[in-house]
């Protein structure tokens, strides 16, 4: 006696078969969606209670991102400005925009102004500022193009493979300390030479390897071992 | 299939990404005030914030400013205090310290006078710490943003300042080493974002100051 038509083996072979690929696929869907700006924020700007604008700030006044975020090169956080620090010059510039009534207000009232987190790494993971700073970081290698955001947003995913990515390789990013702060530094290349201790580099490979060295960096064992990040 | 998926997909949760624990800054809604980073009780010492050196922390001795740096005038110490000055005071006093900095061009009422006037140049160097420390008039303090030794550095690099704009040797301190010529500015040293739009600072306000 016969249930199935013979034509069923052939399509439960293909089935058997063809789920390998399904399965696949799902997996493949769930890390593109892991890695997408649905679940990391990439590139996406958020309300925020005063449309601050770095591009205003940075790149229009010239204003150095130390004025604002005090604490970037001693400690683990860059740290938000208090409100203070807008009144430094808004008590006395744009007094009156309707913009700046909440940097007002809290002024007046003490209360901080509740800014939404752009950047932020779960609890588990742990981040130190001034190591990369110091270590020759850019604030643009991980922030983006601060000076061009009219309302801030992250660039990176802040994922683990993203850190990874340079824990593993730091010296194609490293770049001199001085320019840590300069966001519009570029990368050497033989028309714009970068100059470090007198000695002109055209290519960054090689500027980096230098920078691992002067710099003191640890090898890329220590640097990727679970403990750095996780602890 | 649906069913492994929706197994897998529970473990999905927020749990180990949010947990009880502050990061700097965080909201907290345990405070009536939202900050989770709690202001020290009035009076509170931070152990090696002691202020047993207090000309260190006020430049003033009694009442009165003090003329002198608590510590030596190095070459780094004077690099370290035009980095700090180009970040915190060049926004309005601009980088040669005449008072027309970017920020004052947008329109300040109350524009801050420059450095180079005869006033200030005779002004004794705790006075400028105690500008810093407190504010003066209209300019706010900066005590939060500056810790105690860059106040001084940048101190020092103001009257370098003023000592380049109308300097003869005899001027200077011995031992003590300043600049002769005017400071390059061209050169980028704190590595901040040149402003796009163009100012061209008055190099030379201090001849045009009354006296
Ligand atoms: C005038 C003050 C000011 C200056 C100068 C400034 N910032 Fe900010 N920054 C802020 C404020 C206020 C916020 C919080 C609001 C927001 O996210 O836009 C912020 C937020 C940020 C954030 C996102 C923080 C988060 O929520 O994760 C980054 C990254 C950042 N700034 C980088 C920079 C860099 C890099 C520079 C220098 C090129 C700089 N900032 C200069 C005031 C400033
Ligand atoms: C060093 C001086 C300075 C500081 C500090 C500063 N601002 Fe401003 N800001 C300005 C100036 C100058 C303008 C007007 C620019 C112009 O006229 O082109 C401005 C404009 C603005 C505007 C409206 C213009 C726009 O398009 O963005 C907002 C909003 C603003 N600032 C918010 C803030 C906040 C919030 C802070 C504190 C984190 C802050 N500012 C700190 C100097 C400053
Ligand atoms: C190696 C990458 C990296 C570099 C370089 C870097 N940041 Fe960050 N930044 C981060 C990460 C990751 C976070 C999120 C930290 C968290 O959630 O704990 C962050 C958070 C911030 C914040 C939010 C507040 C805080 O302190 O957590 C500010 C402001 C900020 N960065 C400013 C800067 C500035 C200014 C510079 C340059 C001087 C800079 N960052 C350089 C990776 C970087
Ligand atoms: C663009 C390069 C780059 C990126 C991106 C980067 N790092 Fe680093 N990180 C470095 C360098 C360089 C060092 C210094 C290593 C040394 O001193 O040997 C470092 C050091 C560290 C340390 C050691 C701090 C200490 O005190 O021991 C920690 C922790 C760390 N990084 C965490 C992170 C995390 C978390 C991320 C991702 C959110 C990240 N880093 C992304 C370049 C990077
Ligand atoms: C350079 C820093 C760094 C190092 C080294 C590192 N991690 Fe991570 N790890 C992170 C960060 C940042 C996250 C959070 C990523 C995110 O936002 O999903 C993370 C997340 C994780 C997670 C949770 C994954 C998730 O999606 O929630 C696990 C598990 C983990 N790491 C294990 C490890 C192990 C095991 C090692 C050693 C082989 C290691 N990590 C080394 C930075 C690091
Ligand atoms: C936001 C703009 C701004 C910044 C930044 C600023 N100042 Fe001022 N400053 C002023 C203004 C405005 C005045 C004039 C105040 C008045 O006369 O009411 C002033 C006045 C002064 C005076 C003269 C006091 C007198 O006796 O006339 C000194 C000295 C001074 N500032 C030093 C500094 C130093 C040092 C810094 C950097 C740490 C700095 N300022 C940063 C705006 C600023």
């Amino acid at each position: 006696m016969q249930i199935f038509h013979r034509s069923t083996n052939t399509l439960s072979r293909a089935t058997i078969y063809g789920a390998i690929f399904v399965v696949a696929a799902l997996f493949w869907a769930a890390a593109e969606i892991q890695r997408s700006p649905y679940v990391t924020y990439a590139g996406v700007r958020r309300p925020q209670p005063v449309p601050f604008s770095h591009q205003h700030h940075v790149a229009g006044l010239g204003i150095d991102c130390r004025y604002c975020h005090t604490s970037v090169e001693t400690s683990s956080f860059a740290g938000i400005p208090p409100t203070k620090t807008c009144m430094n010059c808004h008590a006395q510039i744009w007094t009156n925009a309707a913009l700046l009534e909440p940097v007002r207000e809290s002024y007046k009232s003490g209360k901080s102004l509740v800014w939404t987190r752009v950047n932020d790494l779960p609890d588990f993971a742990y981040f130190n500022h001034s190591i990369h700073i110091n270590k020759g970081v850019g604030c643009n290698t991980c922030h983006g193009p601060v000076d061009r955001m009219p309302l801030m947003y992250n660039q990176a995913s802040l994922q683990m493979e993203w850190c990874l990515e340079c824990h593993r390789a730091p010296e194609k990013h490293l770049r001199p300390r001085d320019q840590v702060f300069n966001m519009r530094y570029e990368e050497p290349s033989e028309s714009k030479p970068v100059e470090v201790d007198g000695k002109p580099y055209t290519d960054q490979v090689s500027l980096g390897t230098d920078l691992v060295k002067k710099y003191k960096l640890r090898t890329v064992t220590d640097i990727t071992s679970c403990s750095t990040c996780h602890r | 299939m649906l069913f492994t998926a929706f197994v897998a997909l529970a473990g999905c949760r927020q749990d180990m990404h949010d947990q009880p624990r502050f990061k700097p800054f965080a909201r907290s809604d345990f405070y009536t005030d939202l900050r989770s980073a709690r202001p020290p009780v009035e009076g509170t010492v931070a152990r090696g914030q002691l202020r047993e050196d207090s000309y260190l922390y006020t430049g003033k001795l009694g009442n009165d400013p003090g003329d002198y740096l608590p510590f030596p005038v190095t070459e780094e110490l004077l690099a370290r205090g035009q980095q700090r000055y180009d970040i915190y005071c060049a926004p309005c006093h601009s980088r040669v310290g005449d008072g027309n900095g970017v920020i004052v061009a947008r329109g300040f009422p109350r524009k801050p006078p420059s450095y180079h006037i005869e006033r200030l140049r005779q002004a004794p160097l705790g006075y400028f710490f105690d500008v810093i420390t407190n504010g003066y008039g209209s300019m706010t303090d900066y005590a939060t943003q500056i810790a105690p030794r860059d106040r001084w550095a940048i101190v020092a690099y103001i009257r370098a300042l003023q000592l380049s704009q109308a300097a003869t040797s005899a001027d200077v301190p011995a031992g003590q080493k300043v600049p002769s010529d005017p400071p390059q500015f061209e050169e980028l040293g704190s590595g901040a974002t040149p402003p796009v739009v163009e100012t061209k600072p008055a190099r030379h306000s201090a001849q045009e100051e009354p006296k």
